[in-house]
C-alpha cells in the first residue's frame, strides 16, 4: 500500500518541517540576522536590550510560576479525583461532561470567568448589597492580579477537563476493579491503593499531555492577556507587543525573547521532570512505611468539589457572558440586567459573518485534512501490524510542546518572504499543525481497540483490503471519527496566537476579535463573541453524537 | 479532473486579476469619474483602531454604503493601536513590497502621521484637497490641515473632531464637586479614593489625559508646541511626574492595574467603580447612554480653562494596492450624509469636520435639527480647545510613562 506510506511522510512532513523552519526563522532574527529589515550580521545585541528592558525578570519569573502552578494544580486535582473516583457512577458520569468542557476554547472560558470573579462580576453582585454592603464594586485587585492567581484559575478550569480526557483514554488500559480490590483488601484508602499501585502506569501513559499543559501555560498569550497581570505582562503577552510595534528593531528583540520562551518552556519542563523523580521517591518511602491512608473521604470529597467547581466556572461563566450578550444597561449590583435587549446582536451580527466564515472555513478544511492523515497514519499501522512507537508520539506531542510563540515568529517571516502572509493556505497549514496532533490523539485509542475479527470475516469473504476499511472498519468507527473531528474543529477555533500572526489581521476568526473587541472592556461585545466562539465547537460535538445515531438508526449494535 | 482544473483555471485567472490590478494606473483625484471606475471590484483594507463600538459600526456602515454605490468592498482591519498600522508598512517597504501592500487606509493622526510622512510612505502628491467633497470641510479650522503642529500637505484628509470632554454621574456625584482643572482633579481624586484612573499609555486616551496635565503645569506654554529637547525634557516634565506620583495612590487599585481603554472606563462609570471618566468625543456619553451602556443620570462637564482638541484623518499608504478605492472611501467620509450619520449620537456622535455654511441649505437644516443628547454640552459650553502639542512629545511622554509605572510596585 503506497497510500499510507506517503500519508504517513506527508504528516511528518506537517509536523516537524514548520517547527524547524519556524524555529530557525526565529532564531536568525534573535542574533540580529534578517536582511529585509537591515539586519545584515550576527550579533548578541538584541538579548542585551531584552534583558535591559524594564520589569523583564519578573515577567519571566512570572511566566515560569504560573505555568508551575497551574500544572501541579491541574495534575493534583485530576489524579486526587481519578484516585478517589474512578470506577464509581460520579466519575462515568462525568465522562460525557468532559468533552463540552474541552470544546470550550480558553479565550471565552477565561471571559466568563473573569466576568465571573471581579469585583464588578457576577458572583459579588449576587450578594451585593444585601450581605456585602457593597453598592460600589470594592477595589480588590483580582482578574489581573501581580501575582497571577486569576490567570492561574482560568488555565486551570481549562486544562483539569484535558487532563480527565486523557486520563480517561488511559485507564481502560489498567485493571482498576481487581486493583482496587486488592489494595481494599490490605486495609489501604481509595486513593492511597491507587497512588501506589496505578498512579505510575497511568502517569507514564499521560505524561506527555502533562507536558503539553506545561509548555501551553508557560506560552498562552491569550488567557493571559485576558486575566494575567498587566504591569509588567507575561512574558508571551510582550513578545507580541514588541512584534507589533512600528519600531522595527523591536521585532529582533521580540524574536530574541522567544528564543528565551523556547529556554523558559525547556526550563520549566525540566523542573516538572526533576519534581518528577523526586515525587516518585517520596511516594515509594511513603510506601514502603505502609501508610495506609483509609481516611481520605475528606479528600475525596475536596477533589470532586475540586472538580465541580470548575466545571462550575465554565458553564457559569458561559451563562453570564450570554446574559451580558443581551444585556442593555447593567449596573453594579444588579445580579439580572436592568433591561434584556437583542439590541446588541442587531448590531453585530452584519460584523460577525465574516469572521465567521473563516473560522467555520479554517477550522472545517483544516479538520479534513486532520482527520484524513490520521486515518492514513492509523491504516498503515493495521497494515503494517505494528503500533506507533514512542518516537511516534513524541512527534505527534511534539507541536504541543514547542512553544508556539517560539516558532510561528518565525514562521510568519517565512510567510512574508514567500508572499504568503494572510493567505488562507498558510493560515489552514499553521492550524493544521494543532489540530493534528489532538485528532490523531483522539483517534488513534478507539481505532487501535476495535476488534479486528469484523475484518477478519470480511477478509475471509474475499473483500479487497480498501473495501473492508470502507465499508467494515470506517462505518464501525464513525463515532469516534466524527468526535476526533469534532476536536479538531474545536483546536482550531480556539487558536489564537497563530491565527493573528499568519492572519495579519486581514484573515480574523472570531477568537482574535473576541480578543481584539476585548480592549474596549465592554461585556454585550464580548458576551457575543466569546458566545459565538463556545457555541462552534458544542455544535461540533453535537454533531458528532448525533449524526451516527441518526445515519445508524436502523443498526441495534451501533446504538449508543 | 474536471474540479481540478476549474480551480486550476480560476486561480490562474485569479492571479491574473491581481497581476493586471498591481498594475493599473495609479489613480488621479483630479480626474475623478477615472477614480470611481477604477475603485469598482476593489477592496479596501482600512486598518483602524478597534476598540470602541460606535466606530466599528460606523465603518460597517460605511462600508454596506460603498459597496451599493460604487461596488467596491470594504474590510475593517481592527488594530489595538495605530501604530501597529504604520508597522505593517514599514515592515512593507523594508520587504521590499513596493505595490500591493497589506494596508489600503489608516485612520490616522498626530505622531503616528508625522511618522510616516518622515519615511515618505504616503500616498503622493496630496491628494485630499482634490476631492470633490473637500468644498464641504471647514478650512477655517487649522487642525483640518495641520496635524499635531505638522502640516497635512493633503496626505490625509479629515473626517472627524475630537475634543476632550469628562463623564460623570450626577446620581452618585454632586455637580458642585467637580474639578475645572488638573489640579482640582487631583484634590476631587485625593477626596475619592480608587475612583479615579487613566488608561494606561500608550493607550491615546491615556496619553491624552497626560497631555493635558503636562499642558496645564507647564510654566512656558510656546514649549509644548516645540519639538522635544532631549536635555531638557525631563525638567518640563517634571511637574507631570510628581502630579501623577501624588495622584497614583489614589487611583482605582493604586495605580497597580489601569482600565484597558476609555471604552472600558464607561461599564466602571455604570457600576460606580470610577466615579469621573473622560473621552475625546463630547456625545460619547450621550451615545452610550442611547445604547444602553450608561445611566440615565450621566453628564458631561469640561475644564473652563480648555481641554485638548483634534481633528482625526484617513491617510493611504504608498504601497496601497486599492488606491482608488480608498479615495472614494476618503471623499465619501466627508460627504454631508456620512458626516450627519456620524455626527448622530444614535451611531456615534462625532463633531463634524465640515462647514455648515457651505452646506447645501437642507443638510444645514438636518445639521441644526440634530438631538446631541441629553448628556452633550452644546458647543458654547465646550470650553476653549487646547491644541496639540508637537507629535515628538507623544512618545517621549509615553516611554517616560512605561518607564516609571509600567512595573508596578
Amino acid at each position: 500500500m503506497l497510500l499510507p506510506r506517503i500519508i504517513r511522510g506527508l504528516t511528518f512532513v506537517i509536523l516537524v518541517v514548520p517547527l524547524v523552519c519556524g524555529l530557525v526563522g526565529t532564531a536568525l532574527p534573535a542574533f540580529g540576522y534578517l536582511p529585509t529589515l537591515g539586519g545584515d550580521h550576527l550579533t548578541l545585541h538584541f538579548f542585551a536590550d531584552l534583558f535591559a528592558r524594564p520589569g523583564i525578570g519578573r515577567s519571566i519569573l512570572l511566566t515560569f510560576a504560573t505555568a508551575f502552578m497551574t500544572t501541579a494544580l491541574s495534575f493534583l486535582v485530576v489524579i486526587v479525583f481519578v484516585a478517589g473516583w474512578a470506577g464509581t457512577h460520579a466519575f462515568a458520569r462525568l465522562q460525557h461532561l468532559v468533552s463540552p468542557l474541552l470544546a470550550l476554547p480558553h479565550a471565552a472560558a477565561a471571559f466568563g470567568l473573569a466576568f465571573l470573579i471581579a469585583p464588578s462580576g457576577f458572583l459579588l453582585r449576587l450578594v451585593s448589597p444585601w450581605l456585602t454592603g457593597f453598592d460600589r464594586p470594592p477595589g480588590w485587585l483580582i482578574v489581573h492580579d501581580p501575582l497571577g492567581l486569576a490567570m492561574v484559575t482560568g488555565l486551570v478550569v481549562k486544562e483539569v477537563p484535558f487532563l480527565l480526557l486523557v486520563t480517561f483514554a488511559a485507564l481502560p488500559q489498567l485493571r482498576l476493579e481487581q486493583t482496587r480490590r486488592l489494595a481494599a483488601s490490605f486495609g489501604y484508602g481509595r486513593i492511597a491503593g491507587f497512588s501506589y499501585l496505578l498512579a505510575p502506569p497511568l502517569y507514564g501513559q499521560i505524561r506527555l499531555a502533562v507536558y503539553a499543559v506545561l509548555a501551553y501555560a508557560s506560552s498562552v498569550v491569550d488567557v493571559s492577556a485576558i486575566l494575567g497581570p498587566t504591569l509588567p505582562a507575561t512574558l508571551p503577552v510582550r513578545l507580541l507587543q514588541w512584534m507589533n510595534d512600528p519600531d522595527l528593531a523591536l521585532r529582533f528583540v521580540a524574536s530574541a525573547g522567544a528564543l528565551v520562551q523556547l529556554v523558559l518552556t525547556l526550563s520549566a519542563l525540566a523542573l516538572w521532570w526533576a519534581a518528577e523523580c523526586g515525587v516518585g521517591r517520596l511516594a515509594r518511602f511513603v510506601c514502603a512505611g505502609g501508610a495506609r491512608f483509609r481516611r481520605d473521604a475528606w479528600l475525596r470529597s475536596l477533589s470532586l468539589g475540586l472538580v465541580t467547581l470548575s466545571a462550575f466556572f465554565i458553564f457559569a461563566g458561559m451563562a453570564i457572558l450570554a446574559l451580558w450578550s443581551v444585556a442593555g444597561l447593567w449596573q453594579f449590583p444588579n445580579a439580572l440586567p436592568n433591561e434584556l435587549t437583542m439590541r446588541n446582536w442587531a448590531r453585530h451580527l452584519p460584523q460577525i459573518t465574516t469572521p465567521l466564515i473563516t473560522t467555520v472555513y479554517v477550522a472545517l478544511i483544516s479538520t479534513t485534512l486532520a482527520v484524513l492523515l490520521t486515518l492514513g497514519c492509523l491504516e498503515r499501522e493495521v497494515v503494517w501490524g505494528r503500533r506507533a512507537g514512542h518516537m511516534v508520539l513524541t512527534l505527534i506531542y511534539l507541536p504541543l510542546i514547542v512553544p508556539q510563540i517560539s516558532f510561528i515568529f518565525g514562521l510568519q517571516v517565512l510567510t512574508i518572504i514567500t508572499g504568503t502572509e494572510a493567505s488562507l493556505v498558510a493560515l489552514v497549514l499553521v492550524h493544521l499543525i494543532f489540530v493534528l496532533p489532538y485528532v490523531f490523539l483522539s483517534l488513534s485509542d478507539p481505532w487501535r481497540a476495535y476488534d479486528r475479527r469484523y475484518e477478519l470475516i470480511a477478509a475471509a469473504l474475499g473483500v479487497p483490503r480498501w473495501r473492508v476499511l470502507m465499508r467494515v472498519r470506517l462505518p464501525m468507527l464513525l463515532r469516534a471519527i466524527l468526535t476526533a473531528a469534532a476536536v479538531g474543529f474545536a483546536v482550531s477555533v480556539g487558536q489564537y496566537l497563530p491565527t493573528v500572526l499568519i492572519g495579519a489581521g486581514r484573515l480574523t476568526t472570531i477568537t482574535t476579535e473576541a480578543v481584539a473587541l476585548a480592549s474596549g472592556g465592554d461585556g454585550r461585545v464580548i458576551g457575543i463573541y466569546a458566545f459565538l466562539q463556545a457555541l462552534l465547537p458544542f455544535l461540533g460535538f453535537a454533531i458528532a453524537s448525533l449524526a451516527p445515531a441518526l445515519l445508524f438508526r436502523h443498526r441495534g449494535a451501533l446504538r449508543v | 479532473m474536471r474540479s481540478i482544473s476549474t480551480v486550476i483555471t480560476s486561480g490562474v485567472t485569479l492571479a491574473l486579476i491581481a497581476a493586471v490590478s498591481a498594475r493599473a494606473q495609479t489613480p488621479d483625484p483630479s480626474d475623478w469619474p477615472a477614480v470611481v471606475s477604477q475603485a469598482k471590484g476593489e477592496t479596501v483594507y482600512w486598518n483602524a483602531w478597534g476598540g470602541s463600538d460606535n466606530v466599528n459600526d460606523f465603518i460597517a456602515w460605511t462600508g454596506r454604503q460603498l459597496q451599493k454605490r460604487y461596488g467596491f468592498k470594504v474590510v475593517e482591519v481592527k488594530v489595538a493601536d495605530t501604530a501597529e498600522a504604520v508597522a505593517k508598512v514599514v515592515a512593507d517597504k523594508a520587504a521590499g513590497k513596493n505595490t500591493d501592500g497589506s494596508v489600503d487606509l489608516i485612520w490616522i493622526n498626530g505622531e503616528n502621521f508625522v511618522a510616516m510622512k518622515k519615511q515618505n510612505l504616503f500616498f503622493t502628491p496630496g491628494w485630499a484637497t482634490k476631492l470633490p467633497n473637500w468644498k464641504y470641510v471647514d478650512t477655517r479650522n487649522p487642525t483640518v490641515t495641520t496635524d499635531f503642529n505638522e502640516p497635512t500637505d493633503g496626505l490625509e484628509s479629515p473626517w472627524g473632531n475630537a475634543k476632550l470632554v469628562f463623564f460623570y454621574d450626577s446620581a452618585r456625584t454632586k455637580k458642585a464637586d467637580l474639578p475645572n482643572n488638573a489640579e482640582q482633579l487631583l484634590a476631587w481624586a485625593k477626596a475619592h479614593p480608587g475612583r479615579f484612573s487613566y488608561p494606561a499609555p500608550p493607550a491615546f486616551m491615556g496619553t491624552t489625559f497626560l497631555k493635558q496635565v503636562l499642558y496645564e503645569l507647564m510654566d512656558d506654554k510656546s514649549k509644548f508646541y516645540k519639538p522635544v529637547d532631549k536635555m531638557s525634557f525631563k525638567q518640563y516634565v517634571a511637574p507631570l511626574f510628581s502630579y501623577l506620583d501624588q495622584i497614583k495612590p489614589y487611583l482605582w487599585h493604586e495605580g497597580r492595574d489601569y482600565p484597558k481603554d476609555y471604552p472600558a472606563m464607561k461599564q466602571m462609570l455604570a457600576d460606580g467603580s470610577l466615579g469621573i471618566i473622560f473621552a475625546f468625543n463630547p456625545s460619547e456619553a450621550s451615545s452610550a447612554i442611547e445604547a444602553g451602556k450608561l445611566p440615565k443620570t450621566v453628564r458631561s462637564f469640561t475644564f473652563s480653562g480648555g481641554t485638548l482638541g483634534n481633528t482625526h484623518f484617513v491617510a493611504i499608504p504608498y504601497n496601497a494596492a486599492a488606491k482608488a478605492a480608498a479615495l472614494v472611501l476618503a471623499n465619501f467620509l466627508i460627504s454631508p450624509e456620512a458626516q450627519f450619520h456620524k455626527q448622530n449620537p444614535e451611531y456615534w456622535g462625532d463633531p463634524t469636520v465640515l462647514s455648515m455654511q457651505k452646506l447645501p441649505g437642507e443638510w444645514q437644516k438636518k445639521f441644526a435639527a440634530l438631538k446631541l443628547g441629553v448628556a452633550t454640552l452644546p458647543p458654547s459650553e465646550l470650553g476653549p480647545i487646547i491644541r496639540e502639542p508637537d507629535a515628538s512629545w507623544t512618545d517621549a511622554i509615553e516611554a517616560a510613562w512605561k518607564k516609571r509605572y509600567g512595573v508596578a510596585h
